[in-house]
């Protein structure tokens, strides 16, 4: 039991992390149509960004950590917004109103060019990171096993739940979202009512990214170790949380997410480690046999 | 009286296709204006190259004599054109109330309750589908959603196409009133484009004859109803 609850808490804030980036997945392609192969680099230059800033903080000897995070947070998000938004611009806007394999093989050479470039830049080693959240209760003490969170993993958690609400909430209840949604159902009629679709999308990129900043920031806090390769595996995962919670769906991200975090870190604890990505993506061919339109993805129900 | 839009020679394409072959025509403030012809004449494409999509590839397009002919599409609205435009084109996904709220995209928030009350008011039936999904609902209230969808942007020129497509008979009755209510009560212009020759004639000050992407025929809405060629071209079979 308590070997069982140390695992879901592992699970979660692993799933948290692939929720995050799930979700720019799923918005960019609820919006554009398309899947932005690029998304799990963006993530991986936000975790980098973390690392070299906090690198850099301290040097300073910064005394705070939660000040320092709060820096880290902000400068990682100004970067992989200005990332993302430059990839849409020069890389997928050009390609809009093309056939539709053109922005995918393009957003693939985008990720293979970020991976490089990162590659060049800070070499090819891990970069190990100094903790910078310790700490943590015992959960259940009296046991031969006890069960530890610890305050990041709480922090992990709490975060990715509020920013899951905040999302979902700015994506129903606001003008923006409402824009937003308006370009995914028919972009021509949006425009007709005064939506300058071309901003709405650099908007939607942008969000994805700062989601995806969030979730480099986690990553560099939690294993306290970046390289230029992390992107690809996670981006993979995410897109699969995307397609398996039904892709489009912001809520079905996180779900998806959430799963994938847990099948891992349920499988790493029973069975050969070597076999957990089969285990997520076997899940996933599954799940996509009997709801191809994954968990919580809506059939097209329409009267035209 | 003075053009609030007046259409120059205005050619338009589609890849290749020429879908519009030099039209001009004029909508004076205040007018009702209907547009008729057959399938494929070019009438829809007319309403939409006016906003921008396609682009004229020749001609010139005049709005409250501004040159428009190049402007973009989502600018449309600012200048204080709205389109119901060739198959309703709702947001099916959407609630009534959010493709409501979404006409108003680029209006002012302190009117939008109070549009949205006159709104209510003119189609009652909206009110009773606030919350559903527009794509569930019938094609006859989708009609009155793309309606209402566009008065939502306090236009000054409402452009519509084909209201009367696919609606009961007394619905089709119920629509035009409307559309003469809406000209009357609020003083919107309305450039109106019909294969229901009769009822939108009718209705209209004057009307033009599509045929081919070219105008064949024009005159007071009268007029056009008494052409011995009108009738037999568009009004076969009665009041239809």
């Amino acid at each position: 039991m308590e070997y069982f609850l140390q695992q879901l808490i592992n699970g979660l804030t692993l799933g948290a992390i692939y929720g995050l980036i799930a979700i720019g997945y799923t918005m960019v392609y609820g919006i554009v149509g398309m899947i932005n192969f690029a998304h799990g680099e963006i993530y991986m230059i936000g975790a980098f960004v973390s690392l070299v800033a906090f690198t850099i903080l301290g040097t300073f000897a910064f005394a705070s950590p939660v000040l320092a995070i709060l820096i880290v947070l902000i400068a990682a998000i100004i970067f992989t917004s200005v990332y993302g938004w430059t990839v849409e611009r020069i890389a997928y806007r050009p390609l809009r109103g093309s056939f539709r394999l053109a922005p995918l093989i393009s957003a693939i050479g985008v990720s293979i060019f970020l991976q490089n470039y990162v590659h060049l830049l800070q070499g090819a080693k891990m970069k190990p990171l100094q903790p910078i959240v310790t700490g943590g209760f015992v959960m259940t003490g009296d046991g031969s096993f006890p069960v530890r969170i610890t305050y990041l993993q709480i922090g992990i958690i709490v975060a990715t739940v509020v920013l899951m609400a905040g999302f979902t909430l700015l994506i129903h209840k606001t003008k923006l979202g409402r824009a937003q949604r308006a370009c995914e159902q028919d972009r021509k009629m949006a425009a007709l009512l005064g939506v300058n679709v071309d901003r709405t999308i650099s908007i939607t990129f942008v969000m994805g990214a700062a989601l995806a900043a969030v979730a480099g920031l986690i990553f560099t806090l939690y294993y306290g170790a970046v390289d230029f390769f992390i992107g690809f595996l996670a981006g993979l995962k995410a897109f699969t949380a995307a397609v398996l919670g039904g892709i489009g769906s912001l809520p079905g991200a996180m779900l998806g997410g959430l799963l994938i975090g847990l099948i891992e870190a349920f499988w790493s604890a029973h069975f050969p480690i070597a076999y957990k990505d089969v285990a997520v993506f076997g899940i996933l061919v599954v799940v996509l046999i009997f709801r191809p339109t994954g968990l919580l993805g809506r059939p097209d129900v329409e009267k035209v | 009286m003075t053009a609030l839009l007046s259409i120059e020679r205005v050619k338009a394409r589609y890849g290749p296709v020429e879908a519009l072959r030099g039209v001009s025509l004029t909508v004076d403030e205040g007018e009702i204006v209907a547009l008729i012809g057959a399938n494929g004449a070019g009438k829809s494409t007319l309403l939409m190259t006016i906003c921008g999509a396609p682009k004229a590839a020749e001609g010139r397009i005049v709005y409250a004599g501004q040159d428009i002919t190049g402007t973009d599409l989502h600018d449309m609205v600012k200048l204080g054109i709205a389109q119901s435009p060739e198959g309703r084109r709702i947001f099916p996904r959407m609630t009534v109330l959010e493709n409501l709220q979404m006409g108003a995209y680029l209006g002012d928030e302190r009117n939008l309750s109070g549009d949205l009350e006159r709104m209510f008011a003119l189609f009652p039936r909206l009110a009773e589908r606030k919350y559903q999904r527009a794509g569930t609902m019938s094609g006859g209230e989708q009609q009155m959603l793309a309606i209402g969808r566009a008065l939502m942007s306090r236009p000054r020129l409402l452009l519509l196409d084909e209201p009367s497509l696919g609606l009961a008979p007394l619905l089709v009755a119920q629509i035009f009133a409307t559309i003469r209510e809406i000209n009357r009560a609020q003083g919107v212009t309305v450039l109106l484009v019909e294969q229901n020759a009769y009822h939108a004639l009718r209705l209209a000050n004057r009307g033009y004859v599509l045929v081919n992407g070219e105008i064949r025929m024009s005159g007071t809405g009268q007029s056009l109803l008494d052409d011995p060629d009108i009738r037999k071209a568009y009004l076969a079979g009665g009041h239809g």
